[in-house]
C-alpha cells in the first residue's frame, strides 16, 4: 500500500460526511413543494394577458403541479428508503492487510 | 462573451423576486446544514468519499450545465442549427462513458485526491507540478469569466448593476463553499440541475408551441435556412461548405474524440464528483448516470435555440440588436408570464453561481493538496489543511471577482485565455491515456507530452490557422483541427522521450496503469450494488446505443 492510500484510507476513517450529512432529497423535496404550491396558486389567479403571453396555455398551473409532484415524489422516496446508517468502519480491519 | 442587447428587460415582478429569494436562502441553508459533517480535510475537499451514486450523477451533470453552457449552447442552436447535438451525442457522452467504465478503476482505486495527483503517481513532480498550476490558474479564471458573464446576463434581465451581481453571487458562492465544502458544492448543483429543468422545460414547450409545433418549426427554417440546418451531418462531407466550418472526420475526431475526451476526463471541476462518491461502484456509475439527462438536455437548448431563428428571424446579424445568445433570454421574456418567469430567472442564476462554484471547489482541493501541501508545507496535520482549505477557498472567491472585474475591462483578453487553456486539456489526455495503457511510458515523458502537445495546439491555432497558412474556414473549425493536433503531437514525443528515458519502477504502477492491479484488496461490493440496473457496463453500453439512435432522424 503506498503512502498516499495509507494517508487517504486513513482520512477516510476519520470522516463525518457519511455519519453526519443530511440527505439531500429532504431538500429538493421542501423547495419543490414550496415552489409548486406558489406556482400552482400564481396559476389559479393567472390574468388574460398571462395567458395570451404563453401562448394561451395556463403555463404556470401545469408547471406548479408538476414541481409539486417532484416535491412530493422526493419526500415520499425519502420516507419509503431513509437513509441506510453508515456501514461499520471495516476499513481498520483491511488496514493491516 | 458579446453583450446583450437593451431591450431584454423581464417584466418581473414581486412573485418572481420571492422565488429567487427563497433559493438563495436554501443554497445558504444547505452550506449551514453540511457544515456538521465536516471534520477532516477529506469532507471539506472530497465529501470523505461517501456519496451515493445518484447524487454525484446529477452534479457530474449540473457543474457542466453551467449558464454559459446553456446560453451558449442554445446559440450554437440558433446559429449553426441541429449540428449543436455533436457536442451532445458524440462530444460527450462516449468520453463519459470511457471515463466510467475505463479510467475510474485507476483514478478511484488509487485513491487520487485530485486529477494532478495522478500524474504525480504514474509520472514525476514536473508533469503534476505544471497541471496543477495550469489547472489552479484556469479555475480562477474561468470561475471569474462566469461572474462576469453573469453579472451582463443579470444587467439585462433584471437591471442589476454589474458589479452588485458580480458581488453579490461572489459572497453566495464563498459563503456557502467555505462553510460547508464540496458536500455543500454538491448539494446545491444537484438542486440546481431540477431548477434549471423547471425552467427550461415549460420554456421548451412554449417556444415550440409558438412556432407552430416541430413540424411548423422545420417547415418555417427550412425555408429561411435551408435543409443542412436541419441535419446534423448533411454538408459535412470533406471539401464541402457548410456553417461549422468541419468535416464529419474533424467532428468525429477534434470535437468526439479529443477536445471532448479531453474535458470530460481530466477536467478536474468534472472528475471531483466521483471521486466524492462512496464506493468504486458508484464512482464508475457517476459518469453514466450523469450521460442520461446529457443525452436529452440538448433537446431543452436546441429547441429554444431554433425557435428563437424563427422568433427572431434576424437574430445574430446586423439587421438585429439581439445577439445568438441572446435565444433564450428573448423566448423567456416573450412566452414566460410571472411565475415560472421566476423560475427561469433563478434557475439561470443559480446556473451561473453553481457554474462558478464548481471551479472554485476544485480549485481549492488542487491549491491545498497539490500546490500547497506538496510543495510549501508538507507534512502537516490535517487540520491545518482543513483549515488551509478555507482559507484558500476564500481567496479564489476573492481572485475571480477580480477576475470578472478585468473580464469587464479586457473581454477579448479573457477570450483568447480561454483558448490557451483548452489546448492544454488536449495533451492531458494523451498523458492520461498513454500513462494508463502502457506501463513502459516513463516518468519524464509526462512532462514533455503534455508541453508538446499544448505548444503544437496553439501553433496550429494562432500561427498557422491566424496567420492564414492553412486555410480553415471557422474558429470553430480550427478548433478541432488543432486539438487532433496536439493528441498527435503530444503522443509521438511521449513515445520519443520514453525510449530515451528511465520507466517507473513496475512496483510504483501498481493500481494506475492497465494489467498491473493494485495489491490491495478491492473492497467487497455492496449489498445493492449486484443489481443488473447497477451495472455500470450495462449502463454505458445502453447510454451510447440511445446516443447512437438519436443521431437517426437527423442523419438522412
Amino acid at each position: 500500500m503506498s503512502e498516499l492510500q495509507r494517508e487517504v484510507s486513513e482520512l477516510e476513517r476519520k470522516s463525518a460526511t457519511a455519519a453526519r450529512l443530511f440527505d439531500i432529497r429532504r431538500i429538493i423535496g421542501g423547495l419543490f413543494v414550496v415552489y409548486g404550491v406558489i406556482v400552482t396558486i400564481a396559476g389559479f389567479t393567472a390574468s388574460d394577458a398571462d395567458l395570451d403571453k404563453a401562448e394561451g396555455v395556463n403555463i404556470n398551473l401545469w408547471t406548479g403541479l408538476a414541481m409539486l409532484a417532484l416535491g412530493l415524489f422526493f419526500l415520499v422516496w425519502l420516507k419509503l428508503r431513509p437513509t441506510e446508517a453508515p456501514a461499520p468502519p471495516e476499513a481498520a480491519k483491511d488496514e493491516n492487510g | 462573451m458579446q453583450y446583450l442587447a437593451e431591450g431584454l428587460r423581464l417584466p418581473t415582478n414581486g412573485l418572481d423576486y420571492t422565488l429567487l429569494a427563497i433559493y438563495f436562502v436554501v443554497v445558504l441553508g444547505i452550506g449551514f446544514a453540511a457544515r456538521r459533517s465536516v471534520k477532516t480535510s477529506l469532507d471539506f475537499f472530497l465529501s470523505g468519499r461517501s456519496l451515493p451514486a445518484w447524487v454525484t450523477g446529477l452534479a457530474f451533470v449540473a457543474a457542466n450545465l453551467g449558464a454559459t453552457e446553456i446560453l451558449g449552447m442554445a446559440a450554437t442552436g440558433a446559429e449553426y442549427g441541429v449540428a449543436v447535438v455533436h457536442w451532445y451525442w458524440i462530444g460527450a457522452i462516449p468520453a463519459m462513458v470511457f471515463l466510467g467504465l475505463v479510467m475510474m478503476p485507476f483514478y478511484y482505486g488509487s485513491k487520487v485526491r485530485s486529477v494532478p495527483e495522478f500524474l504525480l503517481q504514474r509520472f514525476d513532480k514536473s508533469a503534476h507540478l505544471l497541471s496543477s498550476i495550469l489547472f489552479a490558474f484556469a479555475s480562477i479564471l474561468i470561475a471569474g469569466v462566469n461572474l462576469y458573464a453573469m453579472s451582463i446576463v443579470v444587467e439585462a434581465l433584471l437591471g442589476w448593476p454589474q458589479w452588485v451581481s458580480i458581488v453579490v453571487a461572489g459572497i453566495f458562492v464563498l459563503a456557502y463553499i467555505t462553510i460547508g465544502g464540496l458536500s455543500s458544492a454538491i448539494y446545491n448543483e444537484v438542486l440546481q440541475f431540477f431548477v434549471i429543468l423547471a425552467a427550461l422545460i415549460p420554456l421548451t414547450v412554449l417556444a415550440l408551441k409558438r412556432v407552430g409545433g416541430w413540424d411548423g418549426l422545420t417547415d418555417s427554417l427550412a425555408k429561411s435556412h435551408g435543409d443542412n440546418f436541419l441535419s446534423a451531418w448533411g454538408g459535412t462531407g470533406i471539401g464541402d461548405a457548410n456553417p461549422l466550418g468541419a468535416n464529419w472526420l474533424t467532428i468525429i475526431l477534434g470535437l468526439g474524440f479529443v477536445l471532448s475526451f479531453g474535458y470530460w476526463t481530466t477536467n478536474f471541476a468534472e472528475v471531483q464528483r466521483a471521486l466524492s462518491a462512496k464506493n468504486m461502484s458508484a464512482a464508475k456509475r457517476t459518469p453514466l448516470i450523469a450521460a442520461f439527462p446529457k443525452i436529452f438536455i440538448v433537446f431543452l437548448v436546441m429547441i429554444p435555440g431554433l425557435a428563437a431563428a424563427v422568433v427572431v428571424p434576424k437574430i445574430g446579424t446586423a439587421g438585429s440588436d439581439l445577439t445568438y445568445n441572446d435565444a433564450i433570454p428573448v423566448l423567456m421574456q416573450e412566452l414566460l408570464p410571472n411565475g415560472v418567469l421566476g423560475v427561469a430567472v433563478t434557475g439561470l442564476i443559480a446556473a451561473f453561481m453553481a457554474g462558478m462554484a464548481a471551479n472554485v471547489s476544485s480549485f481549492n482541493t488542487v491549491f491545498t493538496y497539490d500546490i500547497w501541501g506538496k510543495y510549501v508545507k508538507r507534512d502537516r496535520d490535517d487540520r491545518y489543511y482543513l483549515s488551509f482549505g478555507r482559507l484558500i477557498t476564500a481567496i479564489g472567491v476573492v481572485a475571480s471577482i477580480g477576475t470578472a472585474f478585468v473580464a469587464a475591462s479586457f473581454s477579448n483578453i479573457m477570450t483568447y485565455l480561454q483558448t490557451l487553456f483548452t489546448f492544454f486539456n488536449v495533451p492531458m489526455f494523451v498523458v492520461f491515456i498513454i500513462g494508463m495503457f502502457w506501463k513502459r511510458a516513463s516518468m519524464k515523458s509526462g512532462v514533455w507530452g503534455l508541453l508538446a502537445g499544448t505548444s503544437a495546439a496553439m501553433v496550429n491555432y494562432f500561427v498557422l490557422y491566424k496567420q492564414g497558412i492553412i486555410d480553415i474556414p471557422s474558429d470553430q473549425g480550427a478548433n478541432f483541427v488543432s486539438a487532433i493536433v496536439g493528441f498527435v503531437a503530444g503522443a509521438v514525443v511521449m513515445v520519443a522521450v520514453t525510449l530515451f528515458t528511465t520507466p517507473k519502477p513496475e512496483s510504483e504502477l501498481a493500481g494506475l496503469v492497465y494489467g498491473m492491479p493494485s495489491p490491495e484488496v478491492e473492497a467487497p461490493p455492496e449489498e445493492g450494488d449486484l443489481a443488473w440496473y447497477r451495472k455500470p457496463a450495462l449502463l454505458g453500453w445502453s447510454a451510447l446505443i440511445i446516443s447512437a439512435a438519436c443521431y437517426i432522424p437527423y442523419s438522412f
